[in-house]
């Protein structure tokens, strides 16, 4: 029976690719595999976000070359823009972002910076959500920042994903925001700090939604913010009778402090603007599917998805606040 | 029993002709993949995985990919041994422990039997955990949540007290290895403080020295230098070539009864912890030299010592899943690709996933059983025919060697310059063998060294941080006493031997 759908499925992307051929023509087309970097390991965020879109193109015959997803993590990230940004001009490579676009050079000295490579489009904002065990007494943010004050310094402790990086970044946002002081533990993955969590080992994480949802749904963590300035419109019940659109803002808490994370393309410095145009319609194509849909609600991703000029000056805004949180914080590269 | 009927439920939405036939495929390729050197199941799991999207549209066809991918590296597990023993070029980051002996043992031509026992014992290992995992899995998810930060370090701790001493070197030369091992290992970006360390502004060191570019040229082309030095032949090409060998070597096995024991239960409990295949098959392989009544003779090709690493690898590779399952964490890379494609197939990995798709977990678990099988079928029947590739003259497989170790030193991260690295870790190799210096603490080093240093700073960071949170519960204490122990255990021993002389001349005299 499974032999029988299969072979539907089959018949249907034969038919599909059949209709493709008749798609109007491009004033540009890939004229060979294109190369989607990843700045950072398999598994992760950034990296499933890759390999769905390459899945999502493949599944709908969206480009006639192929796309392979090449992961080039290391120095946090600064392997794979420094490829980019040394590939000017080749309009065969594409890499997804994360905030460490800007954190990376910030934080190591690595010489590159967004301008050395050419804006594409935005596919989505990730969120940040204040968690805590569900034996924590604190029900609100408010409660549990209050406590953290009180506890004193060092007593505390926050766990994220790596150092230096977004999480670290929010975790000193909170405490200037707040006055409370936290032990910030880095792991090596969001996964991870979630399960150390349950397991009592850290006090607090901000993971994203999709790296807690899952023991949130079980009853093992609570959420008590989301650093954005509205709440998640998703409204679908996730655990018991809570949505995400339940979760209060941390403005709306008492606690006003926001930071979202940029999922966005990037292309080689040098390129043209229809092998830009190119990437923008292809993956605007991608945003429409049913499954990159069901991804974002599964993420609860904020969906803003801004392309030419409005893209790059938000890039540019968003370098400026990590510069001016990062310097704050004492981050930056010693000179 | 209610998990005996969930898992005949599995096993009726595994055992289609379909899923069969998706094992079948599955297991070839990942053996393949295992076979070439740098090209690991994570790899081939990620390049296999857009593939699995639509399959996973139909009604069950998660489960259907699911099956696909995970017997990929069911594969890659058994595929990981064969070239340790045939070539001493470990196929995967597990198999470096079972060059020890089973390199020695394909030298005195013994290939058949050691690739018998290797993949014998491997599925003995994923046998026992995936019974783990269908009866106990509660229990599991629950242990592994007690790992914090002084756990994780005080495991680590224990392998390196398991694999110290046992190498054949003198003191001072093991120190150095394994120093070098640390000091390779510091290359790159640091977790804890975000910068980067021992880079000298060159790019190509941001991404530090991968683990497994060093064994390749370390093992494979050190190897092979030697080789072209002593005479251009393979030793041990006289190997007999029949399915007896099979049942000879399976006489054999059943006396190492408590090595299989004690090695799934490392393995097991690495896995599930998580610390991962490699860790579990070097802390096996060195606990097994110290207990075992042949502990004198590991190294030189017993059957033994290839029985220890290949069992606890294959615990530890097959257990890491229920971390994945139950908690979202994956226990190795392979394990971190198969979670991206749980997500992305729509599923949730968590603890309420064997809740609300009980057909999948259930359906999962029922393909461990069936995918080992036909794994151990597949590779048994195919013994002969690997042991055949070492009468191929030297002068034709050496220059197939280098190119393949080439091409996997090039696919760990997509970079030529890991190929040059690979062959100056080949030089490094063939110097350490003249000189008599061990490799293996070198390895371990690099592959822990890392992980060690993590867990270590984040259980030290904040005022409170102090050597005390080591023994700080039964767990951790337990653990950390237990390594300590084993790390002294020769100077006890010897001073026991001597208490014990004094005693007999007090008696004598």
């Amino acid at each position: 029976m499974e032999k029988r759908t299969f072979a539907k499925g089959l018949l249907a992307a034969v038919v599909a690719s059949a209709f493709s051929v008749f798609t109007p023509a491009f004033a540009w087309e890939p004229t060979k595999t294109v190369e989607f970097i990843v700045p950072a390991g398999t598994g992760g965020g950034a990296d499933q976000m890759a390999r769905l879109t390459q899945s999502i193109i493949a599944k709908h015959n969206l480009m006639k070359q192929s796309m392979v997803v090449v992961n080039k993590g290391g120095g946090a990230g600064a392997e794979g823009f420094l490829e980019v940004k040394g590939a000017k001009g080749d309009p065969h490579k594409i890499i997804i972002t994360l905030s460490n676009l800007f954190t990376t050079p910030l934080a190591t000295g690595v010489p590159f910076n967004w301008k050395d490579l050419t804006p594409v489009r935005m596919l989505a904002l990730d969120q940040f959500v204040l968690w805590v065990n569900k034996d924590n007494p604190a029900k609100t943010a408010k409660e549990y920042v209050s406590a953290v004050k009180a506890a004193g310094p060092g007593k505390t402790k926050m766990g994220g994903t790596g150092s230096k990086q977004e999480d670290q970044i929010i975790t000193v946002a909170l405490e200037k925001q707040s006055g409370a002081k936290f032990t910030y533990i880095p792991y090596k993955g969001g996964g991870e700090v979630a399960t150390q969590l349950v397991g009592k080992h850290i006090d607090s994480s901000v993971n994203n939604p999709i790296e807690a949802v899952a023991q949130w749904r079980a009853g093992n963590l609570r959420p008590l913010c989301v650093f954005d300035n509205e709440r998640m419109p998703y409204k679908t019940k996730i655990a018991g009778d809570m949505s995400w659109n339940d979760i209060p803002t941390c403005k709306e808490a008492g606690v006003d402090t926001d930071y979202v994370m940029l999922r966005g393309i990037f292309m080689a410095g040098g390129v043209t603007p229809d092998q830009v145009q190119y990437y923008v319609d292809l993956l605007e194509k991608v945003r429409q599917t049913p499954e990159w849909k069901k991804f974002m609600e599964d993420g609860a991703f904020n969906q803003t998805a801004l392309t030419g000029k409005e893209y790059a000056d938000w890039v540019a805004k968003a370098e400026s606040l990590h510069q001016g949180l990062m310097a704050e914080a004492g981050f930056l590269a010693k000179k | 029993m209610q998990e005996i009927q969930s898992l005949m439920g599995g096993f009726a939405v595994a055992m289609s002709w379909f899923n069969l036939a998706l094992m079948l495929a599955g297991v070839t390729l990942g053996v393949l993949i295992g076979v070439l050197p740098g090209l690991g199941g994570a790899n081939g799991v990620a390049i296999l995985l857009p593939l699995t999207f639509s399959m996973s549209q139909q009604p069950g066809g998660a489960t259907s990919a699911i099956i696909l991918l995970s017997c990929i590296y069911w594969g890659a597990l058994f595929g990981g041994a064969i070239t340790s023993i045939l070539f001493n070029i470990p196929g995967e980051p597990w198999s470096v422990a079972t060059t020890f002996d089973g390199y020695p043992l394909a030298q005195q031509g013994r290939a058949g039997a050691a690739l018998t026992a290797a993949f014998t014992s491997s599925f003995v290992g994923a046998l026992v955990a995936v019974i783990l995992i269908t009866f106990i899995s509660p229990i599991i998810a629950r242990f592994a949540l007690q790992f914090g930060p002084p756990e994780f370090f005080s495991v680590y701790l224990l392998t390196f007290s398991a694999f110290v001493g046992m190498s054949k070197g003198t003191p001072f030369k093991t120190i150095t290895a394994m120093m070098t091992g640390f000091a390779l290992a510091a290359v790159g970006i640091d977790t804890v403080t975000g910068q980067l360390r021992l880079t000298f502004g060159f790019a190509d060191l941001l991404k530090g020295f991968d683990f497994l570019i060093a064994v390749i040229g370390l093992f494979g082309i050190g190897e092979i230098l030697l080789t072209i030095e002593e005479g251009l032949e393979f030793k041990g090409a006289q190997a007999k070539l029949n399915m007896r060998v099979v049942l000879d070597t399976w006489k054999e096995l059943p006396k190492y009864w408590k090595t299989s024991i004690r090695s799934s239960a490392v393995g097991c409990m690495m896995g599930i912890v998580p610390g991962g295949a490699t860790p579990a098959s070097f802390m096996s392989y060195g606990l097994a030299k110290k207990m075992s009544r042949d502990g004198e003779k590991f190294g030189t090709g017993i059957v033994e010592g290839v029985v220890a690493p290949e069992t606890a690898a294959h615990a530890a590779g097959t257990s890491a899943l229920l971390p994945m399952l139950t908690l979202g964490v994956p226990g190795s890379p392979t394990a971190a690709v198969l979670l991206g494609g749980l997500l992305i197939w729509g599923l949730q990995p968590g603890p309420l996933l064997f809740v609300e798709k009980p057909d999948f977990v259930w359906g999962l678990i029922a393909s461990m059983y069936l995918g080992n099988i036909v794994g151990l079928i597949v590779v048994l029947t195919c013994v002969p025919l690997f042991a055949a590739i070492l009468r191929v003259p030297f002068s034709i497989i050496a220059p197939v060697i280098l190119v393949i170790c080439a091409i996997g030193a090039y696919t760990v991260h997509n970079s030529m310059f890991d190929v040059w690295l690979m062959l100056v870790f080949g030089i490094a190799g063939y110097v350490f063998k003249k000189l008599d210096y061990p490799m293996a603490p070198l390895v371990l080093a690099l592959v822990l060294g890392d992980r060690a240093e993590d867990s270590f700073r984040q259980t030290m960071l904040g005022p409170e941080g102090s050597l005390g949170l080591f023994f700080s519960n039964p767990l951790v204490g337990t653990i950390t006493g237990a390594s300590l122990l084993l790390l002294f255990w020769p100077l006890i021993s010897s001073a026991i031997a001597v208490a014990r002389g004094r005693n007999g001349n007090r008696r004598g005299g």
